[in-house]
């Protein structure tokens, strides 16, 4: 392993300029003659548009513009879209409302966007805003997903007269019932997955701007994917072509998959510059960002596991509402379907499950896809019905998941997944030593002494990452394909710069990219640089996301580099006068095997651009490659992980005391970024176990819409976790790498949630565990031991 | 954030001439409630009066057997300021716990008593150590100056100057925080002077900042915390949110008062 190489726990290159105040983030871009842009949204959640009276709004000082929906109609602006088709049990397609950017006649939730003030300044805007007359029809608000389609609610969109976007189901049905009726034991569980606002750090924000010499648009925009923003907003929505559309995704501060869709306020910014003949800026504040990024998870379901005598699992049975919200947003129906069903298998042997998966639209904000995306909700419905199975069969818990766990490879699950590789007994047996299990009933003792209530709790997920084999989520509904592209731009004195379609938003692609690059060419990463974020320098690229972009974007970089030492070796052939065949490269040099004779790569890159030793019509000059990598399958990363903590049953305070993750993500470049992705993950499936919750209350308003009731986990929070790494490289990429992302999110919540009820002696709590929905459980807990 | 006119007077004769000449004026202290919400256009006053530089608010002293701590003091001064460590240190471990630093290096004394938000801390602490809130134009005992939720028996044009604790034998204060906004969810300061129990609740009531009757007998009764166990708080005006129903938040006043008495005991 070298110093800046694959496997170097390097520190992030990009970190500098970030602790340094020297990121340019899009709030951060100013361009001349820019205007303010603020929208109006609407303060309820249900109601029809009487009268929309912009007068006084136009007269205001500094105001240069008011749009309506009218004005996109009138431009022949499209809505927005739902990529990926779902279809329902019948055949018939999912129905998706239109989603207009700006309102047209009717708003579906608090936050929807009814018009925009264009003005100097952003308090111009601001004070414009108020000075816009709606008259509105209330209508009654759909809030509670489980009644959504009840006879006689209000109809959200026409063309869903029950409020359901799709019945979907997936999975063998006769199967599954033939494997409960032979089923000694059957567990039951019903399962709420609570709905999480993202909370990235940076707020969406949008500049648009217009040349009219060249009739050609610029939006700079918080995006974890600027060409895939560009598409929409070109084929779909109708901004321009793309040609004449610059998509620039700078300096992202977080995004969690909440910066992948394309939103009402980029496009309206961008379409808004043309017409006014400014730059139009918008920088969402967090109070929008509460009411109007899309929010994740919310599931209800009611899950049911049929077992042999000895405990093995014979079948699953799986039934979930999905709360889409009021508007179907760009990859809104994929999360709870594929998504999230392929993952229910998780690492056991299931011989037959089946699944129903039904969307509704409520009036609440769009629900999307947030870190993990229907996998932390499979991982939890799967993980909470281990737990209780073993329990409710009077088995160790670890020991009912190591009965069921899937042991030879590749393994096919009867719900389209093919896992390729894996050791799941490996990482139990090294969490549980880490985790000092054997001690764990000493410890619990201990906490007695003390008044206070000790759980551990297991979680042994498994995700789908490297998203994704592009003609298998088109056979699935995709509207996209999923692979990724690179360029190596190799410069005349050996220098590097590599063009990718991943997109940095705090994962280091910078550093891990450069690692690669260091590794391959033996160069070191100072020598690399890393392009993203432009679609007027990378050539196209499916962005960032699904822990795609080492699984993906590195092997299409690997494959662009592949390329480029196999040019080089052409050009080392002619510069050290020897037969192609006999050039090895190793450490940077090329050289002519079993002489003294050799090139250092930047010596053979200068040949390459002087061409001086080749001919044209022998080889081209120059050293430039790129690549398109399309997956043949998913990567499927796995892991267990062990919460153990301790409650005070006075308060409801849970304390988290140890936290063992075990992860097997194949091959890593940079073990330390790495755990900072653990770390971060983990975190946030704390927060959801725990603290956070969004709450809508019955006429749809965002109670917890600031940080004053929505509850982000802190450091405090958390203790020092203990990382483990086994290792199995992925077998269907040429890294072997699995992908790290989104894991600690996926495997947190059931791991916290178990170690709860173990404490408690319950079989459920919702989440999140508050402290007083814990000092309630623990009251219950307690009187019942006390009556025993 | 709205427009407004902004005057920065040096005296307090200035801040009371310069409130009479504004229909809506606000006073400016630490700015820790006011700014947010007039940046949120939730507040639009006509006139903002800074007291910054007001001169003689901002001095922590010792007089007689008192510690007076002017209205202009900020939470971080009071934290470390070796007086109040010295004579009532559940006070300085009070303001060492309000917010976060930044708010506590803006926030003051006498911002907090005035506003009286009901989750605040140091309306438990005037309340339960039985401080005297000194104004322009009066003293006000702290048992008659809070008077519900966001009111106090401030006249209008009238400006706090200083408070007034005398010190106790013993006193803690215990909060419960909001996991959320970590704003007392249930603050209870408990103090003992000779034969005299004071313990005051913020964060629970409906009504603000309270003292708690049965526990106050039931600790003069007896000084430690065994002797809370099963007095029963009347939760029936407490706050009911997502966070907490009424009830959980009497239980918690219960809690954070046996954990007082044992912190006070130095336990």
């Amino acid at each position: 392993m070298s110093a800046t190489g694959i496997g170097a726990p390097v520190r992030r290159k990009e970190d500098f300029r970030f602790i340094t105040g020297k990121g340019q983030y899009t709030d951060d871009i100013n361009r001349p003659g820019q205007t303010h842009a603020a929208f109006l949204r609407s303060p309820h959640a249900h109601a029809t548009i009487k009268k929309l009276d912009i007068s006084q709004a136009q007269q205001a000082e500094g105001v240069i513009a008011v749009l309506t929906g009218d004005d996109l109609a009138k431009d022949g602006i499209g809505g927005l879209i739902c990529g990926w088709m779902i279809h329902s049990k019948d055949g018939s397609p999912m129905k998706a409302g239109s989603h207009p950017a700006l309102a047209q006649g009717k708003v579906r939730y608090v936050g929807d966007h009814i018009a925009v003030v264009i003005a100097e300044t952003l308090s111009q805007a601001r004070d414009a805003v108020e000075k816009i007359h709606v008259d509105y029809e209330l209508l009654k608000p759909v809030i509670d997903m489980a009644h959504a389609t009840d006879s006689g609610s209000p109809v959200i969109h026409d063309v869903s007269p029950n409020n359901q976007v799709y019945d979907w189901h997936l999975g063998d049905k006769g199967a599954t019932e033939s494997a409960f009726a032979k089923a000694k034991h059957v567990t039951r569980l019903d399962i709420v997955n609570n709905r999480l606002i993202p909370n990235a750090m940076e707020p969406r924000a949008a500049i648009g701007d217009y040349d009219s010499g060249q009739d050609a648009f610029t939006l700079y925009t918080t995006s974890q994917n600027p060409h895939v923003a560009r598409l929409v907003l070109s084929a779909f929505i109708g901004i321009a072509p793309e040609h004449k559309l610059r998509v620039i995704a700078p300096d992202v501060g977080g995004g969690f998959g909440s910066k992948i869709f394309i939103y009402a306020e980029e496009t309206v910014c961008v379409w808004a510059a043309k017409k006014v003949g400014r730059p139009v800026k918008w920088t969402g504040d967090r109070t929008e960002a509460f009411l109007a990024d899309a929010h994740g998870r919310d599931h209800i379901t009611h899950a049911e596991m049929a077992m042999d005598d000895k405990g093995h699992i014979l079948g699953l049975r799986v039934k979930t509402k999905a709360n889409l919200g009021a508007y179907l947003s760009t990859f809104s129906s994929c999360v709870p379907t594929y998504l999230y069903a392929p993952l229910l298998s998780g690492q056991y042997n299931i011989p037959a499950i089946y699944v129903e998966v039904e969307g509704l639209y409520t009036n609440t904000a769009p629900v999307d896809a947030y870190r993990g995306a229907g996998r932390p909700e499979a991982t939890f419905v799967i993980e909470r019905m281990v737990e209780v199975a073993a329990r409710e069969m009077g088995q160790d818990p670890a020991a009912f998941r190591r009965r069921n766990f899937i042991k030879s490879f590749p393994h096919q699950t009867p719900v389209i997944m093919a896992y390729d590789t894996g050791n799941y007994g490996a990482s139990m047996d090294l969490a549980l030593e880490m985790a000092d299990y054997k001690n764990f009933g000493k410890r619990k003792r201990d906490s007695a002494k003390k008044g206070m209530l000790r759980g551990i709790g297991f979680s042994a997920y498994i995700e789908a990452c490297g998203i994704a084999p592009s003609a298998a989520v088109g056979s699935l509904g995709a509207g996209v394909g999923l692979w990724e592209s690179a360029e190596v731009r190799v410069n005349p004195v050996g220098t590097v710069e590599v063009l990718t379609g991943s997109h940095s938003h705090g994962q280091g692609h910078e550093t891990t990219f450069a690692q690669l690059v260091s590794d391959r060419l033996g160069i070191s990463i100072d020598q690399v640089a890393i392009v993203h974020g432009d679609t007027d320098k990378v050539q196209f690229g499916m962005g960032t996301y699904g822990s795609r972009s080492g699984a993906v974007g590195m092997s299409a970089i690997s494959k662009a580099l592949d390329k480029v030492v196999a040019k080089a070796k052409k050009v080392a052939a002619y510069a050290l006068e020897a037969s192609e065949g006999d050039i090895e490269f190793k450490d940077g040099r090329f050289s002519v095997a079993g002489t003294d004779r050799s090139l250092a790569f930047g010596e053979v890159a200068l040949q390459a651009y002087i061409a001086h030793k080749f001919s044209g019509q022998e080889l081209e000059p120059g050293l430039k490659e790129g690549a398109f990598y399309d997956p043949t399958n998913f990567t499927f990363p796995s892991g267990v992980h062990i919460c153990e903590l301790e409650i005070d049953p006075d308060t409801g305070v849970t304390r988290i005391d140890r936290w063992t993750a075990v992860d097997d993500f194949g091959n890593i470049i940079n073990p330390m970024i790495v755990e900072g992705q653990v770390h971060g993950g983990i975190a946030q499936g704390v927060g959801q176990a725990l603290l956070e919750g969004a709450h809508y209350d019955a006429n749809g308003q965002l109670v917890t819409a600031s940080y004053m009731d929505y509850c982000m986990p802190r450091a405090d929070d958390l203790p020092s976790f203990d990382i483990g790494m086994t290792t199995t490289p992925c077998t269907t990429n040429p890294l072997g790498i699995k992908g790290c992302g989104e894991a600690g999110a996926i495997a947190a919540p059931p791991a916290v949630i178990n170690a709860i009820t173990d404490a408690l002696g319950h079989e459920q709590i919702a989440m999140p565990a508050s402290p007083q929905a814990v000092w309630r459980a623990a009251q219950k807990s307690l009187h019942k031991l006390a009556a025993e | 954030m709205y427009a407004f006119a902004y005057q920065r007077p040096t005296t307090v004769r200035q801040v009371q001439s310069a409130l009479g000449k504004h229909d809506d004026a606000k006073l400016l202290a630490g700015g820790q409630t006011l700014l947010p919400t007039m940046k949120q256009r939730l507040a639009s006053p006509s006139a903002v009066i800074d007291l910054g530089h007001v001169a003689g608010l901002s001095a922590i002293e010792k007089k007689g057997r008192n510690i007076v701590i002017g209205a202009m003091v900020r939470h971080a001064d009071v934290a470390t300021s070796d007086l109040v460590r010295e004579a009532i240190p559940a006070l300085a471990a009070l303001a060492g716990g309000i917010g976060d630093p930044a708010v506590r290096n803006r926030g003051t004394i006498g911002g907090s008593v005035a506003n009286n938000d009901p989750s605040a801390d140091y309306p438990a602490a005037l309340l339960a150590l039985g401080a005297t809130i000194v104004t322009n134009k009066r003293k006000i005992a702290a048992d008659d100056f809070f008077q519900g939720m966001f009111t106090t028996a401030l006249d209008d044009g009238e400006i706090i100057t200083k408070v007034s604790f005398p010190v106790p034998a013993k006193a803690a204060y215990v909060k419960f925080p909001n996991p959320a906004s970590r704003y007392a969810m249930v603050g209870v300061f408990v103090s003992k002077k000779g034969s005299d129990v004071k313990v005051a609740v913020t964060g629970a009531s409906n009504e603000g900042v309270f003292r708690a009757a049965g526990l106050e007998a039931a600790l003069k009764a007896k000084f430690n915390a065994k002797a809370v166990e099963g007095v029963a708080v009347d939760g029936s005006n407490f706050i009911s949110d997502i966070h907490g129903t009424a009830d959980y938040r009497a239980n918690l006043v219960n809690v954070m008062t046996k954990r007082a008495v044992t912190k006070a005991l130095g336990k």
